[in-house]
C-alpha cells in the first residue's frame, strides 16, 4: 500500500450505517477538508493542518455510508499533471510503477486503480480528476461547473473548478456523482439541477443514434499511439450506432495559454491567505526561530512563511498570475484570457450544436516516466490541452479508459453540454 | 506654479470617502452576528467565512444589498441591472484572506447627490459611487504603536461587517461643509434604519484636500478638471467624526496655505489626522500607488437587482418630514428642523401631535424632553418604554393639572434621574394643583384674616388685591393658578 504513496494521510473517518455508499471506501483528495483530520493540499504549508470542519462534499459521503479510507496525495495545491510536485513525495503509477499516475488528483487514482480504495473523490481545475484517470486506467468525471459544491475544496483556481468522483467503471463513477451533485447553500455557485439525479442510471451503454462530434484540433497533436486507440474507439462506437462528425474549434489553439493565465491570477489571490497568521506554517517554524519577535514586521514574517511553505512550481504560478492581473498587464494577459474563455465557450456551443457529445484523447500523451516533466513546466501544461479547454467553458466531461498503447493505458473524453452529465456517462459507458 | 499661486487668493477643494457600517443582523457573506458583545472574546464571533479558513466560501447576505439600495434610493443614485463583487488584493494581517471583497465596475449605486445647508445656503453635494465591501479585522499594537509595538494581536470579529463606502465628488468649498454634510448623511441613514451612530467604529472617514486658486472657483462652487489637475492633493485619513473632519480639513487648509505663501509646493501625499493632538501627520511610508490588482470575485455569482429600487421601499426622509411637519402642524422652520433631525424623535413627535395640540407637543418635545436628555447623555431611545409616563405628565399640563414649570423642572427631571413614576413624585412633592375646593377656602379664609387688605382694596387700592392673591397661593403651597385667584377675590369682594 505504502509502495504506490496514494495517501498523505491513511485516518478512517466511518459515515452513516446505511446508504448508496454503506460499504465502499473512499479515497478523498487532500484538498478537501475533513473536520479533525489534517488536510494539507500536498504543500508544506499546510503540514498539520486540522480544518475544524467538512467539506460539503464530506458531509454528503458520509450521509451516504462511506468510509473515508484516507486523504489522497496530490501536486501541490493541485498545481501539477503528475503528483511529483507534493511535499509529500510522488505517487506511483499502479499500472507501471515507474511511471506518473498523472495529476494533480494523483493519489485518487492511483488509489483506485489499486483496489486501495473502491472510490475517490478529485478535484478538475484543468483535467487533474481526467488525466489521472487516464493514465490509470480508471474512470474520473469533471462536472458542469456548479453543480458539486466546492465548500471545504481548498482554492487553487475557483472559477474553473469541481469536485469530481473517480471509479473503475463508469456506473460506479456516476453513482458517486449522484451523492455529491446537488445545490448548497453555502456556495453560491451551486446549481440546483443535480438535486435529484440519477447519473448512474445513465450507464446504459446506449449510444445508438448518438452524435459524436470530433474537434480535430483536440486529436491533431496527440501522440501516434493515442491516436490510433482513440480511433478505434470511436469506430466501435459507430458499430454501435453512434454517429461520428468532425468539428473544428479553432479558439482551443488558445486554451492552454488563457487557462494559465486565469488559473494562475486566481491562485495568486487564492493562496494569498497562506501568511502564517491563523493556520499553516507560521513564520517561527518557517524561519526556524526562537520567537516571533526574531521574524521581523509583519511583511517579513508572511515572506517567511510563504517562502519556506510554498514549493516551486507554486511560487512559479503565484508570481506569473501576480504579474497578470498587475496593472499595466492586467488587459493584455488576464483580460485577453477572458476573451479568449469567452470565444471558448462560443466554439463549444457551436460544436455541440452539431453533435451531442465531442469526443477527444482526455491526455494527447501516454503517462510520463517519473521526473521527466519537472525539468520543463511548459511540456507539462501543453499535455493539458485537450482537458483544460471544458474548464474554461464551464462544461461537464469524462475520462473513460479506451483500450492502451504500448501496454499503458489511454483515455478518452467526452464532453457534453452543461449540465448534460447524462450523456456522457451513457457515451462513456459504451466503451466498457 | 506654487510663486505664482503664493500670490493669490487660495479656496479649498474636498471631497470624502466614507465609510458606513450597516446594521445588518448578520455579517455580510457569512452567518456570523454583527452584534458586537462589550465583553466579547476576541476571535469569538467568527467562523470558518469570516476568518478566511481554506476552502471556505462567501455567499452574500442580501440584507447588506437592501440596506445598500435604500441608501442608494435616498441619495437618488442610479443601481444598476446587475452588481458583482471584486477582490482587492494586498496582504494585511487584519485581513484574513489576503484580499477584500468589495465592489469595482459595477457598484450598488452611482451618480447620487445629497443636499445640505451650510449657514443658510443650500449646497448639493455629488456622490460619485456608493459600494459595498466587508470589514477587515481590527488590529492592536501591544506597547507601542505599529513601527514600535512589541507584538501586535488580531481580532476578526469585526471581519466581515457590511460596510457600504460612499465616495462624494470634490464638491465641498470649505471644512464646514463636510462636517454639514456628514451630520445630513448621518440623518439620512438613521432615517433608512440602516446605521447606528453610537456604534463603535460606525462611521470612518478620508477626506481628499487641494488648494486652488480663489478666482477659478465659479460662483456656483464650480472648477474646471484642469484646476483640479493642476492641484496637488493630500489625502487625511482617520477621521471619526463630523466634529472631526471639519478640525483635520481647517488644520489642512491652514497648514497648506502657509505652504503656499511661503513658496512651498503642497506635497501630494497621504496624511493621517491624529484627534488628540489636533493636527495631521505624515504616512511616512511614502509608498508607489497601490496596486490592488482587481478582479472579479467568481464565487459570488452577478446579482440582479434592477428591480430592487421599486420593490423596495423607504421611509419619508428628514428633508421632506420637515416640510411636512410645518405644513401639517404649523410649526416654524426651527422647531421643524429640530424635530427632524432624528427620525426617534419626530417618530416621537408625531406621537404625541396626535394626541395634544402640535404647539403643546412641540415644546414638550424639542425644549424640555430633548433639552434635559441631552444634558443627561440620553436619547430617545432610552425612554421609550416610558411614553404612557410623558404621556401621561402633557395631560396633567394640557387639562391645567399641573404647571408647566413643575411638570418639567420637578417631574420630568426626577423621572430621568431616578426614574420613578410620575403619580409618585406629584404625590411625594405634593404638586398636584389645588382644587377649586382649596382654593375658594383659602380665598375665604385670606379675607377673613385681613380686614385692613379689604378695606384698602374696597378703597380703590389695588395693591391690596395683589397682597391677598399672594396669601392665597402661600395658603395653598404655589400649586393655585393666580388668575384663578385674583378672579375668585374679586368675585367675593364685588
Ligand atoms: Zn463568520
Amino acid at each position: 500500500m505504502a509502495e504506490l504513496n496514494a495517501y498523505i494521510t491513511e485516518e478512517r473517518i466511518d459515515g452513516a450505517d446505511d446508504g448508496p455508499l454503506a460499504g465502499k471506501t473512499v479515497a478523498v483528495k487532500d484538498n478537501i477538508s475533513t473536520e479533525g483530520v489534517a488536510t494539507t493540499c500536498g504543500s508544506k504549508m499546510l503540514e498539520g493542518y486540522v480544518p475544524p470542519y467538512d467539506a460539503t462534499v464530506v458531509e454528503r459521503l458520509k450521509d451516504a455510508g462511506a468510509t473515508i479510507n484516507g486523504k489522497a496525495n496530490m501536486d501541490e495545491f493541485g498545481m501539477g499533471t503528475t503528483t511529483e510536485t507534493s511535499h509529500f513525495g510522488a505517487t506511483l503509477n499502479p499500472v507501471d510503477t515507474d511511471r506518473v499516475p498523472g495529476g494533480s488528483s494523483g493519489g485518487s487514482a492511483a488509489a483506485v486503480a489499486a483496489g486501495e480504495a473502491d472510490l475517490a473523490l478529485g478535484s478538475d481545475t484543468g483535467g487533474s480528476v481526467r488525466a489521472p484517470a487516464a493514465f490509470c486506467g480508471v474512470v474520473g468525471i469533471k462536472p458542469t461547473y456548479g453543480l458539486v459544491s466546492r465548500y471545504g475544496l481548498v482554492a487553487y483556481a475557483n472559477s474553473l473548478e469541481q469536485i469530481g468522483p473517480i471509479a473503475p467503471t463508469v456506473e460506479a463513477a456516476a453513482g458517486l456523482l449522484d451523492v455529491i451533485a446537488g445545490s448548497d447553500p453555502r456556495d453560491a455557485t451551486t446549481v440546483d439541477e443535480g438535486d435529484d439525479s440519477n447519473y448512474a442510471a445513465a450507464a446504459d451503454g446506449d449510444v445508438d443514434g448518438m452524435t459524436i462530434g470530433v474537434p480535430v484540433e483536440l486529436v491533431e497533436g496527440a501522440d501516434e499511439g493515442v491516436v490510433e486507440t482513440f480511433w478505434d474507439a470511436i469506430d466501435e462506437l459507430e458499430d454501435q450506432g453512434a454517429e461520428y462528425v468532425e468539428v473544428s474549434m479553432p479558439s482551443v489553439e488558445k486554451a492552454v495559454a488563457a487557462y494559465y493565465v486565469i488559473a494562475m491570477s486566481e491562485a495568486s489571490s487564492n493562496l494569498a491567505r497562506f501568511d502564517g497568521t491563523r493556520y499553516g506554517l507560521n513564520a517561527v517554524e518557517a524561519g526556524d526561530y526562537d520567537d516571533l519577535s526574531e521574524a521581523g514586521n509583519w511583511n517579513e514574517a508572511f515572506a517567511t512563511a510563504r517562502e519556506e511553505g510554498f514549493g516551486p512550481e507554486v511560487k512559479r504560478r503565484i508570481l506569473l498570475g501576480t504579474f497578470a492581473l498587475s496593472a499595466g498587464y492586467h488587459d493584455r494577459y488576464y483580460g485577453k484570457a477572458q476573451d479568449a474563455r469567452a470565444w471558448i465557450k462560443q466554439d463549444f456551443d457551436e460544436s455541440l450544436d452539431e453533435a451531442d457529445v465531442l469526443a477527444s484523447p482526455t491526455m494527447p500523451v501516454p503517462p510520463f516516466e517519473l521526473g521527466e516533466g519537472l525539468e520543463d513546466p511548459r511540456t507539462m501544461y501543453l499535455a493539458d490541452a485537450n482537458t483544460v479547454p471544458v474548464n474554461l467553458a464551464d462544461l461537464p466531461a469524462i475520462s473513460v479508459p479506451a483500450g492502451e498503447a504500448d501496454g499503458l493505458p489511454v483515455g478518452l473524453q467526452f464532453i457534453g453540454p452543461k449540465y448534460g452529465e447524462e450523456t456522457i456517462v451513457r457515451a462513456a459507458s459504451a466503451l466498457e | 506654479m506654487s510663486q505664482a499661486l503664493a500670490d493669490r487668493e487660495l479656496a479649498a477643494v474636498i471631497g470624502l470617502e466614507v465609510h458606513v457600517q450597516l446594521e445588518t443582523d448578520t455579517k455580510i457573506f457569512c452567518n456570523c452576528s454583527t452584534d458586537a458583545a462589550d465583553d466579547e472574546e476576541p476571535n469569538s464571533r467568527t467562523c470558518p467565512v469570516c476568518l478566511g479558513l481554506p476552502g471556505a466560501l462567501p455567499v452574500l447576505n442580501e440584507a447588506a444589498v437592501e440596506s445598500a439600495v435604500k441608501i442608494g434610493k435616498a441619495l437618488d443614485a442610479d443601481i444598476p441591472e446587475e452588481t458583482t463583487f471584486h477582490r482587492k488584493n494586498y496582504f494585511y494581517p487584519d485581513l484574513p484572506k489576503g484580499f477584500q471583497l468589495t465592489q469595482y465596475d459595477a457598484p450598488i449605486c452611482a451618480d447620487g447627490e445629497l443636499e445640505v445647508r451650510v449657514e443658510g445656503e443650500r449646497r448639493e453635494i455629488g456622490v460619485r459611487r456608493a459600494h459595498l465591501e466587508e470589514d477587515p479585522g481590527s488590529i492592536q499594537h501591544e506597547g507601542g504603536n505599529i513601527d514600535t509595538a512589541d507584538y501586535t494581536l488580531v481580532n476578526y470579529n469585526r471581519a466581515g461587517t457590511p460596510l457600504m463606502e460612499i465616495v462624494t465628488r470634490p464638491d465641498f468649498r470649505s471644512p464646514a461643509e463636510t462636517r454639514a454634510f456628514l451630520a445630513k448623511l448621518e440623518e439620512v441613514l438613521e432615517y433608512l434604519g440602516v446605521f447606528d451612530a453610537t456604534r463603535d467604529g460606525s462611521l470612518r472617514v478620508d477626506a481628499n484636500i487641494s488648494l486652488v486658486p480663489a478666482d477659478e472657483v465659479g460662483d456656483d462652487g464650480d472648477i474646471s478638471e484642469d484646476t483640479l489637475e493642476d492641484a496637488n492633493r493630500t489625502e487625511v485619513k482617520n477621521i471619526s467624526s463630523h466634529k472631526g473632519a471639519e478640525q483635520a480639513l481647517a488644520y489642512e487648509v491652514t497648514r497648506q496655505k502657509n505652504a503656499v505663501k511661503r513658496g512651498r509646493e503642497v506635497e501630494q501625499e497621504t496624511r493621517h489626522w491624529d484627534e488628540s493632538r489636533g493636527v495631521t501627520v505624515s504616512m511616512r511610508s511614502k509608498e508607489a500607488e497601490k496596486d490592488y490588482r482587481y478582479f472579479r470575485e467568481a464565487d459570488l455569482p452577478p446579482l440582479q437587482v434592477s428591480d430592487w429600487k421599486e420593490r423596495i421601499p423607504i421611509p419619508e426622509l428628514p428633508d421632506d418630514r420637515r416640510e411636512r411637519f410645518r405644513a401639517e402642524y404649523g410649526l416654524s422652520e426651527e422647531a421643524a428642523s429640530k424635530l427632524t433631525s432624528r427620525k426617534s424623535v419626530a417618530d416621537l413627535y408625531e406621537q404625541l401631535a396626535a394626541e395634544f395640540e402640535p404647539d403643546l407637543a412641540a415644546t414638550w418635545v424639542a425644549d424640555n424632553l430633548l433639552g434635559e436628555l441631552n444634558y443627561r447623555d440620553m436619547v430617545v431611545a432610552d425612554i421609550t418604554d416610558r411614553l404612557d409616563e410623558i404621556e401621561y405628565v402633557i395631560r396633567l399640563v394640557a387639562e391645567d393639572e399641573l404647571t408647566a414649570k413643575n411638570a418639567e423642572e420637578v417631574v420630568l427631571r426626577r423621572m430621568l434621574d431616578e426614574g420613578e413614576s410620575p403619580e409618585a413624585i406629584i404625590e411625594e412633592e405634593d404638586l398636584g394643583k389645588a382644587s377649586g375646593g382649596e382654593v375658594e377656602q383659602a380665598v375665604a379664609e385670606a379675607i377673613e384674616e385681613n380686614p385692613d387688605a379689604v378695606a384698602d382694596y374696597e378703597s380703590g387700592d389695588d395693591g391690596a388685591l395683589n397682597f391677598l392673591v399672594g396669601q392665597v397661593m402661600g395658603k395653598t403651597g404655589g400649586s393655585a393658578d393666580p388668575g384663578q385667584v385674583n378672579q375668585l377675590l374679586r368675585e367675593e369682594l364685588a
